[in-house]
């Protein structure tokens, strides 16, 4: 390689970032300078007080001073209509612009406030076309349709699978291997994310957030939230929530953000238009912030939680209040955070009433939080009424430990897992405490646990529920190894009622001495996987079924369930298990992120029978598509299941002729394969043969066949007489 | 049962014997039928790497880390020749005759690994060769296994880079080399079928590929979740068994499973894996067929060697497409 080589190959380095950072900004000195326009016009004498009074608007977002403002007087001794501003710091000129730009002073005046650069950059003549020219109106492209995937003649769901650096979408084929619709290297740099409702894949990157989507799987928006760590979608996908670790550093020239950005971790997104809402500066404490990474508490995930129907989202500060936020302007509701001492947590309900319900005066969105206890006022679990921030319904509970609030799918119930202490704190365990949010004056209920109820999952859609609860920490082992207590699954349904509302809720079973510490329902309720995840002891899962269709135990007679273990199967390492949109299928894989050895997912019908297993080198990710809502009626929906019999006989149909094509195909390789096996070997061993012939040696194997013809087992038994001993009898 | 590591097994061409090596210094020899032990072979100072024996059971060859190749009577156990080498000795084969032997040696201490034959005398009393008749020095990349075609027309080496040679074995001269596995991991076993037509490959780059010996094509290609160790093609049925194993470093937890120390039989030329065989506590370093296919034997990091007969169902054992083309 010559020297001249050594300058080329320079020459290709990227410098633009360090000259970013280090360029001379040659007009910082004018960056403080704004140019307000759209002032009344006075003589001389008005002058000062307008000054004054211009000063005090101005003052409200940076620091500047009467002597700072020059406002000069036009030859008929009136101002003209504008003023030159200067602020203390260009941060502050920049606010001026955002902030005042277009403030109203009384009916006949509007400010007009811009950097007094941009002035010169866009003001000089020439730089802009005198006469107004109507712009073009962009042509109509036809877009792809967002929700192709749906329309597979199988209807089959889709999943993603992220290996070693490759992301790829595919259709599951059950049994055969899936068919893949797009595979894409590098296609994202920490994880992937389905949108909620399916119709975006999003890849997050060091420059901020992707979202793709469409047949061709090409690029729909992008969110330009630097080093990005997370991210979350609102129910229906219109909003886009983007945190960061990092809070933002703004420098000029960077993409879909400004100024305002400077210092913030969370953003809020409109995903249609790609705009940015508003950004959010970090929550923690400042004493947190300067712990190290490691010390530092989890942050809360997600942060911001919003209204089924996107119409609201929310956030707790963690002690002191939630701030309700409207969509799509993100302006506080009323605003005003809401005040609330002590509050730790909340949770909306996810049912949002309908339109129709909406006119009828006492349907809102609800949001449950709770409080601990706070000097003599008990800890609290109150229900909000959202707009009106009613307090509908509060509770107040003694020696707690902690809350977790879990709604029910559909909003009709409402469980708080209060953990509790003795009076001592000695010993702790678990009440459940129910709310009927549909019926009258929302009944309370309350379930004891004597031990601490480590997870809890309602049905989806349903009434009935699961939870785990562990036992007293053993002592660690001899090795020093904490051991893992031993927990308990105990499932619940309600007593069975002739009419209304659901009866009480009624332990059916409880399965103790196991391992088990995870939850996964069937979307659509009915089925349930307990299972033992991310542990080195035990990798079981057991598939339940709540309406056993067999005989039921006559201690359970009265409930409405009928509980069945109908399969457990167990998967080495399993980390995550996933349920398809149908419920038909389950997933339970092992991730490279989680657990080192023989990744790769195993695929189970509803049943826990296997159907697919596949060990995948660097496997990372599995997850399905989702599904948006049907779109069909209830009337529709009931009909279907009703004629349920005439379909699945067509399905079982389709599904035998697919697997005898399939089989078609590889008994046909499989016979090409020992044809050309069998032509091969006949080749090989004439050429031996002629060539052992002119060795002169027998053909191969010859001297064998005759050395077996003869050959016969011979069986020798040889005695020898170790000792002999004569006794006599008497 | 072996206080360290196995390094190879053998049948001998009968079938009834059964000879293990390992990284003790012994070598011992078993009844293939019921696994009892018949003798040992006393005098190697270091890690016995590799043996065979010749085809009338009359002579083993045995290779070792104390860098000598030695033959033994079998029958007696007597040490009939020793030769001493600069560098330790990973393979030997005997000739489909008898009448050579190939040895294979480490690049160490200056030496590029080599590969040797000694012509063999098959009089036990008689005398052998002090030198080698033929020597082939791997300039490139050492040998770590070689293998003799069919008639002592080739001799197969695979190299640390990957490459399987063919060389003349009257010449030395190299005819082929052929980029077959990743270069890095290495190619650990290499075995012949029993024309000595094709043979079998195992590379710690988890796979194995049956080659042709003329052309060095690659027939069939077996892929695995696991580093191989081991390889051999099974007689009566169209199987072939592959064996190995995280390395003990590599695992992180005690379970066995983990470890993937199984036998796995794949069909020979469907190329799917058709069953596993557990048993071992460490990766598996040696895989063996008993000459008439009915039995295999495996030795395993472990210390054990693990002899296994096959059932009538291993036998009954078909694809569709074998049986209907069995019935024409």
């Amino acid at each position: 390689m010559t020297a001249d080589d050594f300058y080329d190959s320079d020459e290709e380095i990227d410098f633009s970032d360090l000259r970013e950072q280090y360029e001379v900004k040659l007009e910082e000195g004018l960056d403080t300078f704004v140019v307000v326009d759209g002032l009344p016009k006075v003589p001389e004498d008005n002058k000062p007080k307008l000054v004054k009074f211009l000063v005090k608007k101005l003052q409200g977002v940076g620091k500047t001073k009467e002597d700072s403002v020059y406002m000069p007087m036009g030859d008929d001794g009136q101002s003209q209509g504008f003023a030159f501003v200067e602020y203390e710091t260009s941060m502050q000129a920049a606010q001026a612009v955002k902030k005042l730009n277009g403030l109203a002073l009384d009916k006949k005046h509007v400010l007009a406030v811009n950097k007094l650069t941009d002035i010169e950059r866009y003001g000089r003549e020439g730089r802009i076309d005198e006469k107004y020219t109507e712009p073009e109106p962009e042509p109509f492209v036809e877009q792809e349709h967002l929700r192709s995937w749906l329309a597979d003649p199988r209807g089959r769901d889709q999943f993603i699978l992220f290996r070693a650096d490759t992301v790829g979408v595919y259709f599951n084929n059950k049994k055969e291997a899936p068919e893949m619709t797009v595979e894409r290297q590098f296609w994202t740099e920490s994880f992937v994310r389905w949108s909620p409702l399916g119709t975006y894949l999003t890849s997050l990157h060091p420059q901020g957030v992707q979202l793709w989507g469409g047949a061709s799987w090409k690029r729909m928006a992008r969110f330009p939230h630097p080093a990005v760590n997370l991210v979350d979608f609102s129910p229906n996908e219109n909003y886009l929530v983007t945190w960061s670790n990092k809070p933002i550093v703004y420098q000029e020239g960077m993409p879909g953000i400004t100024a305002e950005e400077d210092g913030k971790t969370y953003i809020v997104w409109d995903v249609k238009t790609g705009k940015l809402l508003r950004s959010f500066p970090p929550i923690e404490s400042p004493q947190e912030a300067d712990k190290p990474p490691n010390m530092r508490k989890k942050i809360q995930w997600p942060l911001f939680k919003w209204t089924a129907d996107d119409k609201f989202c929310a956030r707790v500060t963690p002690g002191s209040s939630i701030s309700v936020y409207e969509t799509p302007s993100m302006v506080l509701l009323d605003k005003k955070s809401i005040k609330l001492e002590g509050v730790v947590d909340f949770e909306w309900s996810p049912y949002s009433p309908t339109d129709e319900e909406l006119k009828k005066p006492a349907s809102e969105q609800l949001l449950c939080y709770w409080t601990p206890e706070l000097g003599n006022q008990t800890a609290r679990v109150s229900l909000m009424a959202i707009p009106s921030k009613e307090i509908i319904r509060t509770r107040n509970l003694f020696n707690v430990s902690d809350c977790k609030l879990h709604w029910q799918s559909e909003g009709a119930y409402l469980c708080v897992k209060v953990d509790r202490h003795s009076k001592r704190g000695k010993s702790t365990f678990t009440n459940l405490e129910f709310f009927r949010i549909k019926e009258k004056n929302i009944p309370n209920e309350t379930i004891e646990v004597q031990d601490t109820v480590i997870n809890f999952a309602w049905e989806p859609k349903g009434n009935r529920f699961v939870l785990i609860a562990a036992g007293e920490l053993p002592p660690a082992n001899a090795a020093g190894v904490a051991a893992v207590p031993k927990t308990a699954v105990s499932f619940y349904a309600p007593e069975k009622v002739k009419s209304g509302p659901a009866g009480q809720f009624r332990l059916i079973r409880t399965v103790d001495k196991k391992n088990s510490n995870a939850i996964f329902w069937s979307p659509n309720g009915h089925f349930c996987i307990v299972a033992t995840i991310n542990s080195q002891q035990s990798n079981e899962l057991e598939f339940w079924d709540f309406d056993f269709d067999g005989e039921k135990r006559e201690s359970e007679k009265d409930l409405a369930a009928n509980l069945s273990l109908i399969g457990t199967v167990e998967h080495y390492g399993v980390t995550d298990v996933e349920w398809d949109p149908s419920g038909r299928y389950v997933v339970s894989s092992s991730s490279m992120w989680k657990h080192t050895m023989e990744n790769g997912y195993h695929m189970w019908d509803f049943k826990g029978v296997s159907l697919r297993e596949d060990h995948i080198e660097r496997f990372k990710q599995f997850a399905w598509r989702p599904r948006p809502p049907t779109m069909l009626s209830k009337e529709q929906q009931k009909q279907i299941r009703k004629n349920l019999r005439e379909y699945s006989r067509q399905f079982d149909e389709e599904d035998l002729i697919m697997e005898s094509e399939a089989s078609a195909i590889v008994i046909e390789a499989r016979r090409r394969l020992l044809e050309e096996w069998r032509a091969w070997r006949s080749r090989i061993e004439r050429d031996l043969a002629e060539e052992r012939e002119d060795a002169g040696l027998p053909p191969f194997g010859a001297d064998e066949e005759k050395e077996m013809e003869g050959a016969t087992v011979i069986e020798e038994i040889v005695e020898e007489v170790i000792e002999e001993k004569e006794e006599e009898i008497a | 049962m072996f206080e360290r590591a196995l390094t190879q097994v053998k049948y001998n061409k009968d079938g009834d014997l059964l000879f293990s090596v390992s990284k003790d210094h012994v070598i011992c020899v078993w009844f293939s039928q019921n696994g009892e032990r018949l003798g040992t072979y006393h005098g190697h100072q270091g890690a016995v790497w590799t043996i065979d024996s010749n085809p009338t059971s009359s002579i083993l060859a045995s290779g070792a880390a104390d860098n000598t190749v030695r033959l033994w009577d079998i029958k007696t156990g007597k040490l009939i020749k020793t030769w001493d080498l600069p560098t330790a000795v990973k393979r030997v084969e005997f000739s489909e005759d008898g009448l050579f032997l190939v040895a294979t040696t480490e690049q160490r201490m200056g030496h590029l690994g080599s590969i040797l034959v000694y012509s063999i005398n098959p009089d036990i009393e008689g005398e052998q060769d002090d030198e080698p008749s033929l020597k082939i020095t791997c300039e490139q990349s050492k040998a770590t296994v070689v293998a003799w075609s069919y008639l002592n027309k080739y001799i197969i080496a695979a190299h640390e880079n990957g490459t399987i040679s063919q060389y003349d074995s009257k010449t030395g001269e190299q005819l082929l080399n052929v980029q077959v596995h990743e270069k890095g991991p290495l190619v650990m076993d290499m075995q012949m079928s029993p024309d000595r037509t094709y043979f079998i490959t195992a590379s710690k780059d988890k796979t194995s590929k049956i080659l042709d010996v003329n052309t060095l094509q690659v027939l069939k290609k077996f892929e695995t979740d696991t580093p191989l160790n081991s390889a051999a093609i099974t007689t009566k049925k169209e199987f072939v068994i592959l064996g190995g194993g995280q390395e003990a470093r590599d695992v992180t937890t005690t379970a066995a499973r983990q470890g993937k120390f199984e036998a796995r039989f794949y069909h020979k030329i469907f190329e799917d894996e058709v069953g596993r065989v557990r048993g071992h506590f460490g990766p598996l370093n040696t895989i063996a067929v008993h000459p008439a296919g009915v039995s295999y034997a495996s030795g395993g990091e472990d210390g054990y060697v693990r002899l296994h007969h096959f059932d009538k169902s291993y036998f009954d054992f078909m694809y569709e497409v074998e049986r209907t083309r069995a019935q024409h």
